[in-house]
């Protein structure tokens, strides 16, 4: 059995805004959502920015106690949830719950109570930790929470591989609807990690910039790190065209691979393979594709590796491509990024419209793609891809197609 | 003596013998990786208590560039610059 698999929902909470509204503005304006790191003293870090969720009181979307329950990372995956069921209509009675997934990624799950722990346990020397601990550090927090609010009694998991968590995780909600293992299934990722000691071990590995995020710019220092969460309701076409539900773009097809190269050094071959391998399952020739959500990290080595990968797949097409990475505005959300980068091409293929690369100074001969800088454009796309590229060398590409209604 | 620190260093994450490391030998020529660096950097940080800035490490070439840049930061000849020190 093979199905289309439609997204019906779209959620989304980050450095760019509350919502997907307040998220495509941005996008659509190329604003950035970078700027001072705040709750964390960074004076002895080499940098100092951030993409951050700013103003965000859990309280207004968890009332007491709930907010006490979840660490900042799944109450971010909740509530991208909550928009996209609700932008989805899905009924959220008792009935057809178990042919629902719930699939979710997070790089390191609930960092805030780790540090918490840890601080109370080796700084202050108390004798004991809230017995919530476990369940709040656990990175399937984020989905169990989920399948609790919305009654979902289907397979619900988490995946954890790092920058590609939440793509690892629509993928393989994609292929559960495609298979029939369930109908639909509420996707995405989300992380938390400005932590203070996270931060060191980020500083640590000299890759974040002092400055901004500057991807494919010949000036660029490295990657500013994000927060957020983000999720996709999808489910069968036929599913949704039952419902009468507006369908937003189809899932077209999803490529993994594996570098086996390196744990921090990007390599051309696995990301291409990636790339291809989602072309292949969605049956998608290259010159189909108009757009590239780019993994577009901003740091030194993976522009030039993505750019080599990009054109080892698109050949001359590849000049034709507009490829953008939107990480230069709401920053490397880790865990989350894969589903932030999910809802930004979709909004982009409904809108005509496709968002840029922020922060761009110049460019770089090693970088030579059509990255869009700075500028929103206007531009009619059949299918897009997003990639993701995680430490270790695990890579993912996401294919997405227009829905022509 | 930084030299000796620097070349005990390079030699613990390589897991070479010392004496095969001179001044003039390159990281190239040792194997060492950006990941190798980090590592070494990091024992150097930690052995003279010092915080090394990310141009620097980012342009080390031979076993010679590391003990030069240590020395003049040890010695306090570094200039500040923006937000990070300068490998002057």
């Amino acid at each position: 059995m093979r199905r289309r698999v439609v997204i019906t929902g779209l959620g989304q909470i980050s450095a760019l805004g509350r919502d997907r509204h307040e998220f495509w503005q941005a996008l659509a304006q190329g604003r950035s959502g970078i700027g001072p790191i705040e709750g964390v003293d960074c004076a002895s870090l080499h940098f100092q920015s951030g993409a951050q969720v700013r103003r965000f009181d859990p309280h207004e979307h968890f009332p007491d106690p709930g907010a006490e329950w979840l660490d900042r990372f799944a109450q971010f995956a909740v509530i991208a949830a909550r928009e996209a069921m609700q932008m989805a209509r899905l009924p959220t009675d008792r009935g057809p719950q178990d042919r629902t997934a719930v699939v979710t990624g997070s790089g390191m799950g609930g960092q805030g109570a780790i540090e918490q722990g840890y601080v109370e346990l080796y700084r202050n020397g108390r004798p004991r930790v809230h017995p919530l601990s476990i369940p709040r550090i656990m990175a399937n927090a984020g989905a169990s929470y989920i399948s609790i609010e919305f009654g979902i009694t289907g397979p619900a998991f988490t995946l954890s591989t790092a920058c590609s968590s939440a793509s690892h995780a629509i993928g393989h909600a994609y292929w559960m609807v495609r298979h029939g293992m369930v109908d639909r299934a509420i996707t995405g990722g989300s992380e938390a990690p400005f932590g203070f000691g996270n931060l060191k071990a980020w500083d640590a590995l000299r890759v974040v910039a002092p400055d901004t995020c500057r991807p494919f710019s010949a000036h660029r220092r490295g990657l500013i790190l994000g927060e957020g969460g983000a999720m996709l309701v999808i489910e069968a076409l036929d599913s949704a065209l039952e419902r009468n539900c507006p369908i937003h773009a189809e899932i077209a097809g999803f490529g993994m691979s594996s570098d086996a190269h390196h744990v921090t050094q990007p390599s051309t071959e696995g990301p291409a393979l990636a790339m291809q391998a989602a072309l292949r399952d969605g049956g998608i020739h290259p010159e189909q594709v108009g757009y590239i959500n780019a993994h577009g990290t901003g740091t030194r080595a993976n522009d030039p590796v993505e750019t080599a990968a990009i054109r080892k797949v698109f050949g001359t097409h590849a000049d034709r491509l507009a490829v953008s990475s939107t990480k230069s505005m709401h920053g490397h959300a880790l865990g989350a990024a894969g589903a932030i980068e999910a809802v930004a091409p979709v909004l982009a293929l409904e809108a005509g419209l496709v968002p840029p690369t922020a922060n761009y100074t110049g460019p770089d001969p090693e970088c030579d793609l059509d990255v869009v800088p700075n500028e929103a454009r206007p531009l009619d796309v059949e299918y897009a891809l997003s990639n993701s590229f995680a430490f270790g060398g695990l890579n993912v590409a996401l294919a997405l197609r227009r829905w022509n209604a | 003596m930084v030299q000796q620190e620097v070349i005990t260093a390079i030699a613990a994450a390589r897991k070479l013998s010392p004496e095969r490391i001179s001044l003039d030998t390159t990281f190239e020529e040792l194997g060492v990786d950006s990941l190798d660096s980090l590592t070494i950097m990091f024992a150097l940080e930690e052995r003279f208590d010092v915080s090394i800035p990310d141009e620097a490490v980012r342009d080390m070439r031979t076993v010679g560039d590391v003990v030069d840049g240590l020395q003049r930061l040890l010695s306090g000849q570094v200039v500040a610059g923006e937000d990070t020190m300068r490998w002057a």
